[in-house]
């Protein structure tokens, strides 16, 4: 039985320290291996990702707000007043041990759990709280889930701050915003034009979605691997954009690096070179490794099927425009800003460059513009409203998360679907293909066009036909919310649904 | 480290403390810190005292208060010490407090010193720690113990 805890008192002189003693005395008595992070004035002593991950429960004896509680989302915790602890400690230790064991996600319950393939019934004890932390008895779906998830969830700040940041430059700036060059705000910003600010916006935001795929690679990398999973997983993704895998790539990379990392750090070695693993070798030839396979091995295929679908894509386009609507709908939507997306919106952006100059309106190219640009929208907004409609089918942070997602769609950044595809890919992504399907051919039959390259919503004024092109966009939100609402159905109702933010959250609260 | 100030002497502790009230056992407590030129403003240090106070009361389990602030009146880290026969209520569910522990903490107090009030407090929580200040007698034996027995990690 491994026990972690947070103390923490309003002056951080007395309390914090006592109610530490006294959480470590009375475990020590009970024979349970605990480690205090005391958060006082004397300098924190944080608890080390490893000793959390291997924590079988968590105890917060905190009168503060907990410093970092990101670190243990996913255990099962005891929240008490730290004068609580002090005054009691081996209640709260036995509320420790109560609590621990009535979890379904010990060992024993997971096997007694039918081993969800697509995580429905992961109700692991450990989310994406830090390292190692998927339980030894789940199922090969509920771990893969939970790297997910893990990578997920160190991707959703980049996924906010850069595409609000980009939607807030089009609000300010307009579409062409997304010309500007990083030269253009250097040394000489205005701070008393609206256009340098919305450029900095932009490029920020920019800045920020290159961290994405690296950054989710990374962190399910790590989620694998633990430390050393890291720079692998970051170096393997941002390879993966080099090559145009873009994200789902850097899922690839992800697990390659992880278990890379994890292979290499089992590896045992005289006691005199250990000290170098952590620091040298495994760094080294982990990253190398990522690198190899993402470049040599997987580069090439990659990139094949990238360029295979570009050229398939031109030699459709004088076909039948409805089904052309169609099926860049399903590929917006396929991989959600991923290599099939950029396929289908590169070739309606290097359309629309080819008849900049030509004065009609009613070009093909801006038709097909218009058609990616609307079935682009419908994923997030999709999931927007179906986090509304049917609250209880998402976790607390997907609920959040699907605030944000109103933004980004109406913004053009299908971006803001990833974070619920990436953790439950087989019943989100059909669903948004479905929708962004009847959106594109919508589109392509009410013949509405577009001149911008990009900005959502905020270009509206910019669409021919914009009456049936927002009715195109709303039709496919719709059927995408409603997929998505019948697909969480199937297989959900053997199982509760659960997931562990939710389940401690729910705890917390009740315990609180 | 070694030129860190003990955290408490003889002339901080008193051993038969009798007081009426926190407030009362809190101000003798105050006056020795005072006294030995620890705290430089008296009234100013009880006022930083009372509004730790008044936030939650400090009395423990076990016999135990522990009035405490972080002041800008205090001039080094130190540890009052009374030790109550008769006993003084600090709002511990428990009865009153046989030892009582002003600990004082400058503000922008060293690492070191807020480290080792730190280890003070976690040695209140021993049985055995608290016996010994109980039965040690003399401000001397008091101020010794504590010493002793609080020192850097």
């Amino acid at each position: 039985m491994r026990i972690v805890a947070v103390t923490s008192c309003i002056a951080g002189i007395a309390h914090t320290y006592m109610a530490a003693e006294a959480l470590e005395q009375s475990a020590k008595k009970s024979g349970y291996d605990i480690q205090v992070e005391t958060q006082g004035a004397a300098g924190s002593n944080p608890l080390s990702a490893a000793t959390i991950a291997a924590a079988d429960v968590v105890i917060f004896a905190a009168d503060l707000e907990v410093k970092d509680k990101a670190r243990f989302a996913g255990k099962p915790t005891v929240t008490v007043g730290v004068s609580k602890a002090l005054a009691d400690a081996p209640t709260v230790i036995q509320q420790a041990v109560d609590l621990y064991e009535s979890t379904p996600a010990t060992p024993a319950g997971t096997a007694a759990a039918p081993a969800a393939t697509v995580g429905a019934a992961a109700a692991a004890a450990s989310g994406p709280s830090l390292a190692t932390k998927v339980p030894k008895g789940a199922g090969v779906g509920t771990r893969i889930r939970q790297y997910l998830m893990t990578g997920v969830s160190y991707m959703i700040p980049f996924v906010a701050a850069g595409g609000l940041l980009i939607a807030l430059s089009f609000i300010i700036g307009g579409y062409e915003i997304v010309s500007v060059k990083p030269a253009d705000i250097i040394g000489n910003f205005n701070a008393f034009s609206s256009h340098d600010w919305a450029a900095l916006m932009f490029l920020v935001g920019a800045a920020t979605f290159g961290f994405l795929v690296p950054v989710l690679s990374g962190f399910i990398a790590f989620a694998i691997a633990d430390r050393p999973g890291i720079a692998p997983g970051i170096v393997g993704g941002a390879i993966a954009l080099t090559v145009g895998a873009g994200f789902l790539g850097g899922l690839v990379s992800g697990f390659v690096a992880g278990f890379i990392a994890l292979g290499i750090s089992r590896i045992k070695l005289p006691a005199a070179f250990r000290s170098l693993m952590p620091v040298i070798i495994i760094p080294l030839l982990a990253t190398f490794a990522t690198g190899l396979i993402m470049f040599v091995i997987l580069g090439a295929p990659l990139k094949a099927v990238s360029t295979g679908l570009s050229d398939w894509l031109n030699s459709l386009s004088g076909g039948n425009l409805i089904l052309l609507g169609i099926l860049l709908g399903l590929m917006m939507a396929f991989d959600m800003g991923g290599p099939v997306n950029k396929v289908a919106y590169a070739f309606a952006t290097t359309g629309l460059a080819s008849v900049a100059l030509d004065g009609d309106p009613n070009s093909v190219q801006f038709k097909i513009m218009a058609i990616v640009m609307a079935a682009g929208m419908t994923p997030p907004l999709g999931l927007a409203l179906a986090t509304v409609i049917r609250r209880k089918l998402f976790t607390v942070a997907e609920r959040e998360n699907g605030k944000a997602a109103w933004v980004l769609g109406a913004s053009f950044i299908t971006e803001g679907a990833i974070p619920f595809a990436a953790v439950d890919p087989l019943r989100v992504i059909p669903s948004l293909m479905v929708g962004s399907g009847v959106t594109g051919g919508l589109v392509a039959a009410f013949g509405s066009t577009l001149r911008a390259p990009h900005g959502g919503i905020w270009v509206t004024p910019l669409v021919g036909q914009p009456f049936l092109y927002v009715l195109a966009i709303l039709i496919g939100t719709v059927v995408t919310a409603l997929l998505v609402i019948v697909a969480k159905n199937l297989k959900r109702s053997a199982v509760p649904l659960t997931d562990p933010l939710e389940e401690s959250y729910a705890r917390e609260t009740a315990i609180a | 480290m070694a030129s860190t100030t003990p955290l408490t002497e003889a002339g901080l502790v008193i051993v038969d403390l009798a007081a009426p009230t926190k407030d009362e056992a809190t101000r003798q407590l105050a006056q020795t810190l005072f006294d030995q030129g620890r705290v430089s403003d008296l009234d100013g240090f009880l006022a930083d005292v009372r509004a730790r106070e008044a936030q939650m009361a400090t009395g423990l389990p076990g016999g135990i208060g522990i009035p405490h602030a972080r002041s800008s009146h205090v001039t080094v880290a130190s540890v009052a010490v009374g030790v109550s026969p008769a006993g003084v209520d600090f709002g511990a569910e428990d009865g009153p407090a046989h030892l009582i522990f002003l600990i004082a903490a400058p503000d922008g107090a060293d690492q070191n010193h807020l480290v080792i009030l730190a280890q003070l407090a976690r040695k209140l929580v021993h049985d055995d720690f608290r016996q010994s200040l109980r039965d040690a007698g003399t401000p001397e034996a008091v101020a010794e113990i504590v010493t002793r027995e609080v020192v850097l990690p």
